[in-house]
């Protein structure tokens, strides 16, 4: 388990870096060097650059250097958690991040519990009982959830509640909390608002792990050692939540590792529409006004997310089934 | 025993001998056909494909023609019967602008009626982009009449949304297809090379593939298609959109190529063949992708739908296709907030057009994946 373990690790850092790379390239890819961009910026609102902050902004990020040195740098900072500047907010990345990143975070967790918790349950019931109005009524469902976008759901949903309701569902707490310090109040404001983008993103994982359940549990359910089971008189649900269920499920797991970053980047666009304060619409914006340090930080922290959660799903089902962690 | 198989497959009308003589293709489309709801998905996606092919034609304005005094005009229904007459005709529209909000109020007018006709002239456009023509499909003969002729209202400067959806369906359902080119191009490519070599060549792919796949697609999506020059022409920017979304669809086409070429090339007749002395490209081209020529096709279409939505999606955002080009994305970008959709809830209609082609698509695709092999006993 120990070197199982290990070996993963040690693909990850490679990995790692390659990722590094594009998102540094990425940084590079609008034409012209950003802080010319910045002093035309600057200019345009009427203020001059200071030439000591230039210079010594020039200096931080080797501008005028070869790339690799520029590219050094960069990576340096990132590895103390200093993300460099944003030039349009003239503040530090790390402050416009910090708390959105904690917020994307929970937000993925909880839509991720919320689809296990939905669609495992409907999967196991839709394979039992095949063919039945209950399982014709799932899969309807399913296939409409795989085929509408998220953010379209939540553009009909948000204009549903206040067409017919008079609320805006939009954001991630109510008026009085939103610069508020973090409280209990805060808290508990936000998982009362956390509820409805943690719906809207859940349908579509919801609606694939449903589909991929049923199709694992029915292949199961037509075994001999089920039928053996059977004979010897266990009681029915008993038998399948015993055995059957246990080995189907094992896919699933393997599929946290894509759940979690279709969840970061899926989030993107419906926190865009739904205006939540998760990395999302920070990230267009920079896109937009082609703040690259930000654009690039938060690429790079949604792959380092993706990459991690493949390393978790890989562990846990390594640690559910035996057969992985001794072939691999 | 499996012609036992074959022949239990065939529509109890054929004889058992059709089921001998019929080709692969012929065993496919008889199994496609009998799953039902890929039928009816496949008769939708044509429809699609032929607003597509004629969108000027369908159009009843010019979808760029803009006018003040049509600003947020809701949808007017089209009155199939006049009295117990199948004659069908809206009502006529006047605008006024109501002097305290400032905001553009429709009446309809019911003393006035527009009768709709067939085959009208109207605004020039080019039939499947070659023969210039002005006849639509519908219109109204008075430009009252025309004014008053719009089934799905009309967007914040008053173009008329039919018509745009008309000509969004063209790039969004031919995006799907150029992408899913560029992507099958690659994907077999790729996937050929990796599944029949084999060795280091395979080792190099699959780790390119590895490493696209974890990459997170939407935001390196967004970075790129903000990378496009904002001074493209629309043509370019089609272009470049289509290979943005490629670059991380071709990686599910090769795999199923590489996983079919490692199934087959122990298979008799494909060393039958290198034995005889074939070519090494007639071996692949003449012998092995005929045979999996129908699960290609399969994952291809499954492929389609996810590229119509990320166009969709790169364009709601205002990172994919912009204006003046039209695509269902480009339309929905005007429904981005809630405030917008609130005030005209008709500027989602393009979502429904979404909806429905990507469900279509997929029904298709899954019909034709679980025909692709008709020598398999159903289950």
């Amino acid at each position: 388990m120990l070197t199982f373990v290990l070996r993963r690790l040690i693909t990850f850092v490679p990995m790692m870096f390659l990722m590094s790379v594009v998102a540094f390239a990425l940084i590079q890819a609008p034409p012209g060097d950003f802080l010319s961009d910045y002093v035309v910026q600057l200019q345009n609102q009427g203020e001059y650059a200071d030439p000591g902050e230039l210079e010594s902004l020039r200096k931080q990020y080797g501008l005028g250097q070869p790339i690799y040195v520029q590219y050094a740098k960069w990576v340096w900072g990132i590895l103390r958690w200093d993300f460099g500047r944003s030039l349009e907010m003239r503040v530090s990345v790390n402050d416009l991040i910090n708390e959105r990143l904690t917020l994307t975070i929970i937000l993925g967790l909880f839509t991720v519990v919320f689809t296990w918790t939905l669609a495992i349950p409907i999967g196991i019931f839709s394979a039992v009982r095949q063919y039945s109005w209950i399982d014709y009524m799932f899969t309807f469902f399913s296939y409409l959830g795989v085929g509408t976008p998220n953010f379209l759901l939540a553009l009909v949903i948000m204009w549903f509640v206040f067409a017919y309701f008079g609320l805006s569902i939009t954001g991630l707490f109510s008026p009085d909390y939103v610069e508020a310090p973090w409280s209990l109040g805060k808290i508990i404001d936000m998982l009362k608002h956390i509820w409805v983008p943690m719906l809207i993103l859940g349908t579509d994982g919801t609606a694939r792990l449903t589909r991929i359940m049923r199709a694992n549990l029915l292949d199961e359910l037509n075994k001999p050692y089920v039928e053996t089971a059977r004979a010897k008189g266990l009681p029915e649900w008993q038998l399948i939540m015993r055995y059957p269920v246990r080995i189907a499920i094992n896919p699933i797991v393997s599929t946290i590792g894509w759940t979690l970053p279709q969840l970061f980047s899926g989030s993107l666009i419906v926190a865009t529409v739904m205006s939540l304060p998760t990395l999302g619409p920070l990230l267009l914006r920079a896109l937009y006004t082609q703040d690259m340090f930000l654009a690039g930080s938060i690429i790079l922290i949604l792959t380092a997310l993706t990459l991690i959660g493949t390393l978790v799903s890989d562990i846990v089902l390594a640690l559910i089934d035996p057969r992985i962690r001794i072939g691999a | 025993m499996a012609s036992d198989r074959v022949a239990a497959q065939t529509p109890p009308a054929t004889s058992e001998e059709a089921a001998y003589l019929a080709s692969q293709w012929k065993l496919v489309w008889w199994r496609f056909r009998r799953h039902k709801l890929a039928m009816a998905s496949l008769a939708i996606v044509l429809c699609f494909y032929f607003v597509a092919a004629f969108p000027g034609f369908l159009s009843i304005h010019d979808p760029l023609d803009s006018s003040s005094s049509r600003v947020f005009m809701p949808p007017q229904r089209i009155h199939l019967f006049d009295g117990w007459l199948p004659r069908p005709f809206v009502y006529g529209v006047s605008g006024e602008r109501n002097p305290v909000t400032l905001a553009m109020e429709h009446v309809q007018d019911r003393e006035t009626k527009h009768y709709v006709q067939f085959f009208v002239r109207g605004h020039q456009y080019k039939l499947i982009g070659l023969i210039r023509t002005d006849i639509h499909l519908i219109g109204a003969a008075t430009p009252e009449g025309m004014h008053a002729l719009r089934p799905l209202g009309t967007d914040k400067l008053g173009r008329d949304v039919f018509s745009r959806l008309m000509y969004g369906t063209r790039i969004s359902m031919s995006i799907g297809l150029v992408g899913v080119a560029i992507s099958l191009f690659l994907g077999v490519l790729m996937g050929g090379l990796s599944g029949y070599h084999g060795g280091w060549t395979d080792s190099i792919i699959q780790r390119l593939i590895e490493f696209l796949r974890a990459m997170p697609t939407i935001p390196v999506w967004l970075a790129l298609g903000a990378a496009v020059p904002q001074d493209w022409s629309v043509i370019r920017v089609y272009f470049a959109i289509s290979v943005i979304i490629s670059l991380i669809g071709w990686t599910t086409l090769a795999r199923e190529v590489r996983g079919r070429f490692l199934a087959m090339r122990e298979e008799d007749f494909v060393t039958a063949a290198q034995l005889y002395g074939t070519s090494q490209l007639r071996v692949i081209f003449r012998h092995m992708l005929p045979s999996f020529m129908s699960h290609i096709i399969a994952t291809t279409t499954l492929a389609i739908p996810a590229i119509i939505i990320a166009e969709t999606a790169l364009s709601f955002l205002g990172l994919g296709l912009r204006q003046p080009a039209i695509s269902w994305g480009v339309l929905l970008f005007e429904a981005q907030n809630l405030q917008a959709v609130a005030n005209a809830p008709w500027l989602l209609v393009p979502g429904l057009s979404v909806i429905f082609a990507v469900l279509t698509l997929n029904f298709m695709g899954d019909g034709l994946r679980d025909a692709a092999d008709p020598y398999s006993v159903q289950r």
